[in-house]
């Protein structure tokens, strides 16, 4: 049979309906679904998607399974390098990392790696499988900061090492940013439960409402008994524009508006949490926290939302996907258009006022630079404005922790095996790399895992 | 889950609970705060730490009752828990070397400013406090006041118990009479700080307010109780609640304060309706 060259499209429901409510917007493969696309896999020999992959999945292991209707093995394949398949399978920029180097791409679409690797994740999500079981105790104890994908997968291998593990999250609800940040309709809460429900299950301890630096400190933790300390508190602090009007009323961090929404339910009927539900909305930004909010301020009714963004639609760090569900749910983008001041009366947001950008040189960051176009200034009406240009890592637990150091940017220095300056102290995930995605937490934290466990039995480190 | 120890009315629309949490009570010091939720749907609710016992590890705290949150709050009894509480935030008060401190403050606020007032007494400053309140039957913590001040003064608004008259009045009679103090705390309602800041400015004096913003995470990262600070953007949970009076953009917050009015005023006579209460 000769292969397709286009893959087998994600379903998803459509963008009139899902629009106006928060279930997921894509529903997955089906198992004929996956079959066919699972037969575009040409099971290459020198497997180039899986260096593209962060944590080094088998991609064409996993995939030759599904090919066979072997899904229980596919999973298993899955399982060896990532502890949540059904979430990066949903959140990866696969178009960036495994599926950019997928050879079906020279010619063609790559193979959905992404979609089946959901698809695969599903099939242990609906039950099929067994939920893991405890691993004798090898009497060492670790405590984790921070509940997010990073410190969810570093307890998980160390339990899977034989360790009691607690970990320590300062909300009141497990998962970070994938509970708080990224909407239901695009990570559906239940498998977020459903990830940390194994983890229990593996006898992980979580323990919400400690905030590490200020309910107990790094040394109580030691004193308490714990051997080594793996730090993933993420990267939550927000950035703001520095613009004229940030203060006004209608001028929300997406953090802000998104935890609101997420995390304390804002979205249902009759939440205790207010939401501010603008009519024109304005999300500044061009990564999947813009998306993610525009298309959540869409949801809660907006008649209008714009996202401003400096560079071009190309430029774009959010998935790609995203950026297309956007576009299908109407929201407006300009483009090469920066922010220039927020205009108010009365105290609350009535416009806001930028410049038109043109694209010059490559920067460090190899994106092509914005300037801005003299004269170009135009006011778009708005009565919220939603920031999403950046987080920095929370500086609560390394103000409070002596010993451990960080760069200029606040992140916490830490080698490649995540050891910080601190002896018996590992971190990881956003609070080290800075904001950047789940699948970087997850691999950092499963590297910290194994280099505490070598370091505490005594192993010499595993690099050089 | 956080076991509610005791509940007690201090006036009609104040009550003060004790919350066993033991991790919360060994840390906590004067200026610091707690979140709470009071059930698995409720929203967080900042509110400061008013008094601990390390010894039983309860942590105390005085509400007042404004709205939906908070009179879902006063449903709860001792013997009942709540769904959730996570503290210490905040940074905790600069007292340290202080000698004579003039305390300030408004209803509820006064709850805010009583554990600064009871800590400089016993760290042998002197105290002069000022309360104020809208009549006779919102006083509260007025004894307790007295006990721990040099001097105090009890404002109400319709002259129904104390003195007539606001709280500027008497802070502006005490420093054109010459007092002079290393600070001035005040800690009440925004437009009662701004007030209390406007008048120590021309006497030069340091006014520490403490900022209520509107909260969601406490732990610096929503930004939604940012405040403007000297022209800089500050967040509440993390660099406050402890302000310098006269830096702040005080205009600033009390419209953001508002930002959640027309829900708040919703969800409270949904609350009114189902918990069959009235508010004032
Ligand atoms: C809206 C949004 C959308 C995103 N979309 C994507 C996407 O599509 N794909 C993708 O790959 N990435 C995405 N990302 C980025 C990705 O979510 C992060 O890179 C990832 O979550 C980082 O994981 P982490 O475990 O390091 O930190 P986090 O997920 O931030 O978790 C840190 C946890 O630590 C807790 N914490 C912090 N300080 C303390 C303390 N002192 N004590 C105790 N607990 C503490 C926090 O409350 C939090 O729960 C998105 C991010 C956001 C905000
Ligand atoms: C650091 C800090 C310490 C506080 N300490 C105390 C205290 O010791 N005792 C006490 O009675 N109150 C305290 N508050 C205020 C208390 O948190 C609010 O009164 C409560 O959250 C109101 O909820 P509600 O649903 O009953 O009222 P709502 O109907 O939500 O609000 C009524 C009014 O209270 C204000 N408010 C609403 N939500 C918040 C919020 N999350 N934070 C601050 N203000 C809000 C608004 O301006 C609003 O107009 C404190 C607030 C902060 C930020
Ligand atoms: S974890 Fe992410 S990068 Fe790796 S194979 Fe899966 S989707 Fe691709
Ligand atoms: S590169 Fe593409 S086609 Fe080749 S093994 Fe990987 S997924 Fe299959
Ligand atoms: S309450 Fe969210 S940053 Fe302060």
């Amino acid at each position: 049979m000769m292969a397709q060259p286009k893959r087998v499209p994600l379903p998803a429901r459509n963008p009139q309906e899902r629009a106006r409510d928060f279930q997921e917007v894509a529903t997955g493969y089906d198992a004929a679904m996956a079959r066919e696309e699972a037969a575009r896999c040409l099971q290459c020999k020198y497997r180039p998607c899986v260096d593209g992959c962060p944590v080094g999945i088998d991609i064409p292991g996993f995939i030759g399974c599904i090919a066979q209707g072997d899904d229980e093995g596919a999973w298993n394949i899955l399982s060896r390098d990532t502890a949540l398949p059904a979430v990066c399978g949903r959140v990866c920029p696969q178009e960036s990392q495994c599926e950019q180097r997928c050879v079906r791409g020279i010619k063609g679409e790559p193979v959905g790696i992404g979609n089946l690797e959901r698809y695969a994740a599903d099939y242990f999500q609906s039950g099929a499988c067994p939920v893991p079981q405890q691993i004798p105790w090898n009497g060492r104890r670790a405590a984790v900061v921070g509940a997010g994908p990073s410190g969810l997968t570093c307890a998980g291998e160390l339990a899977r090492l034989g360790w009691r593990v607690t970990i320590f999250e300062a909300l009141h609800e497990p998962g970070g940013v994938l509970t708080y940040g990224i909407p239901e309709f695009r990570l559906p809460k239940a498998i977020v439960r459903r990830e940390v429900e194994n983890l229990t299950a593996l006898g992980v301890d979580v323990r919400c409402n400690i905030v590490i630096g200020k309910t107990l400190t790094v040394d109580e933790l030691f004193e308490d008994g714990y051997e080594a300390v793996y730090i993933a508190s993420g990267a939550g602090l927000p950035r703001f524009m520095g613009i004229p009007g940030e203060g006004l009323n209608g001028v929300l961090s997406a953090n802000e508006y998104l935890t609101r929404i997420n995390l304390m339910k804002a979205y249902e009927p009759g939440a205790a949490t207010p939401i501010f539900k603008g009519q024109r909305v304005a999300v500044v930004g061009g990564g999947n926290v813009a998306m993610d909010a525009a298309r959540s301020a869409r949801r809660m009714g907006a008649e209008s939302v714009t996202i401003v963004y400096r560079r071009g639609l190309e430029e774009m760090p959010a998935r790609r996907e995203e950026v297309h569900h956007a576009q299908e749910e109407g929201v407006i983008f300009r483009t090469l258009s920066a922010p220039v001041a927020i205009l108010g009366e009365n105290g609350w947001v009535k416009g806001l006022r930028c410049i038109e950008m043109a694209l010059g040189e490559p920067d460090a960051s190899g994106r092509r630079r914005p300037i801005e176009q003299p004269g170009s200034e135009f006011e778009l009406d708005i009565d919220t404005l939603i920031i999403a240009i950046g987080t920095d890592p929370n500086p609560m637990l390394t103000r409070t922790t002596p010993g451990l150091d960080t760069n200029s940017r606040g992140c916490i220095r830490a080698d490649g095996q995540g050891q910080t300056t601190r002896p018996y102290v590992w971190a990881g995930g956003d609070a080290v790399t800075g904001a950047a995605t789940v699948i970087l937490a997850m691999g950092a934290g499963k590297e910290a895992a194994r280099a505490m466990d070598r370091a505490c039995r005594g192993e010499p480190s595993e690099e050089g | 889950m956080y076991p509610i120890i005791s509940k007690e009315q201090l006036n009609p629309t104040v009550a003060r609970m004790v919350i066993h949490a033991p991790l919360v009570a060994r840390k906590a010091q004067v200026g610091q705060f707690i979140i709470l939720r009071a059930g698995e749907r409720s929203k967080r609710m900042p509110f400061t730490v008013s008094d601990v016992d390390r010894e039983l590890g309860t942590v105390a705290i005085i509400y007042q009752v404004v709205g939906a949150g908070t009179m879902e709050l006063d449903q709860l009894q001792a013997g009942q828990s709540l769904h959730d509480f996570v503290g210490p935030l905040g940074t905790p008060s600069e007292l340290e070397g202080l000698k004579k401190v003039c305390i300030v403050g408004g209803g509820v606020g006064c709850a805010i400013a009583y554990p600064a007032a009871k800590a400089l007494h016993r760290m042998g400053a002197t105290v002069h406090s000022i309360i104020g309140f809208r009549s006779w039957d919102l006083v509260i913590l007025e004894e307790q006041f007295r006990q721990v001040s040099d001097r105090l003064r009890v404002m109400t608004d319709d002259g129904s118990h104390g003195e007539k008259g606001l709280v500027t009045n008497a802070l502006q009679e005490w420093l054109e009479a010459g007092e002079r103090y290393d600070q001035v705390i005040t800690i009440g309602p925004l437009a009662m700080m701004k007030f209390v800041a406007a008048t120590t400015r021309p006497f030069g004096v340091k006014t520490v307010v403490s900022m209520n913003s509107i909260m969601v995470d406490g732990t610096g990262m929503c930004g939604g109780c940012r405040v403007t600070v000297d022209g800089q953007t500050r967040f509440a949970c993390v660099d406050g609640p402890d302000f310098d009076g006269h830096l702040i953009n005080f205009d600033e917050a009390i419209a953001r304060s508002r930002m959640y009015l027309p829900f708040e005023q919703h969800a409270r006579e949904d609350a009114c309706r189902l918990f069959q209460k009235e508010i004032r």
